[in-house]
């Protein structure tokens, strides 16, 4: 007779333990880790940058970019003055722990304060695998619409801030501000939420006030 | 490619009982999924073939999925309803404001050792 062991967990048991561990030891370090996950052309990249460029007098900056298969966006950011390593997921729609782990020790961390994982653009895999961020935040771009959040519910309900993004482009399309905060709202009710546009500055103060409130 | 990563994800949870209860073959292992879990059975299951070939110690491991139906509570009318037919917007009272009960489950339920 073959014999049957009851497991009933859930497959993400493995990940989140790797996750856990993984927030702890970056606390000890002092290095406050962001996982920044949209969709493919939300804008990811150019949020940071201009993150990068208000901040980096004020913090060091580390910046993690997972891709299927390329560096662009890592020689980008690079540029700017901060560290930058470049993941690729090898076909992989999601980074997990031990990727993001992986990833930062190919990094020197000493006096970084502050460290964002760009995740792989994707509304719906990342939201399902703890990275060992010590916050989630996720980013929804005007042109993208103000319905995403009845279709991409999980997203909306593990993250810790929604970034607006692209407010400058608010006159061209039928983005309705208000109705899409009472929509994540009710996802979530804890999430705060940041309209900002990289391009004109606006509403950038509010969002890097929290991330230097937030850093250890 | 989201179903590769969780049956790489299901194979290491899976390995981990294995060593820690000195297994080195299995004959199957269970899943259940829910039906709004995000995964496609049919998917799943060719991507666990490809993967427990790629894996001396799952090799021939059997993978068996017991779906979990997915409904949904309406807070409005307090009645329930089938997702899957009705998604978001309850077919009772019309109202948006309902909530998934059960159907997002991913659970490794057992794993069956060879005698």
């Amino acid at each position: 007779m073959a014999k049957v062991i009851e497991l009933n967990k859930s497959i993400t048991d493995s990940n989140d333990r790797d996750a856990q561990k993984l927030r702890e030891e970056l606390k000890q370090k002092g290095v406050f880790l962001i996982n920044l996950m949209s969709s493919p052309g939300s804008g990811k990249t150019t949020l940071l940058s201009s993150t990068i460029e208000d901040l980096k007098d004020k913090v060091n900056i580390a910046v993690l970019e997972a891709d299927i298969d390329s560096d662009v966006d890592a020689v980008k950011i690079e540029k700017l003055g901060a560290k930058s390593v470049q993941v690729h997921t090898d076909g992989m729609c999601h980074m997990d722990a031990g990727m993001t782990k992986r990833g930062l020790e190919g990094m020197d961390l000493t006096g970084i304060k502050l460290a964002f994982l760009e995740n792989v653009g994707n509304l719906i895999c990342p939201a399902e695998f703890d990275t060992g961020a010590h916050k989630n935040v996720m980013i929804l771009s005007v042109p993208e619409g103000d319905d995403k959040p009845l279709k991409y519910p999980l997203m909306f309900s593990m993250s810790d801030v929604l970034l607006i993004t692209k407010t400058d482009a608010k006159p061209y399309f039928d983005f309705d501000i208000e109705a899409c905060k009472e929509r994540v709202l009710r996802l979530n009710p804890k999430i705060k939420i940041f309209p900002v546009s990289a391009e004109t500055k606006e509403g950038m103060d509010a969002w890097e006030a929290w991330l230097l409130e937030n850093l250890f | 490619m989201h179903e590769l990563g969780v049956v790489f994800h299901v194979i290491d949870n899976v390995k981990e009982v294995m060593q820690e209860n000195n297994i080195d073959r299995l004959e199957s292992v269970t899943l259940s999924l829910g039906k709004v879990s995000s995964v496609i059975p049919s998917y799943l299951s060719d991507c666990w073939k490809w993967a427990v070939n790629k894996d001396e110690m799952m090799k021939g491991c059997e993978l068996i999925i017991e779906p979990i139906e997915a409904i949904t509570f309406c807070e409005d009318c307090e009645n329930t309803y089938d997702t899957i037919k009705y998604g978001k917007i309850c077919p009772h009272c019309k109202s948006e404001h309902t909530y998934l009960l059960q159907g997002n489950e991913f659970i490794i339920k057992e794993i069956t050792v060879p005698s």
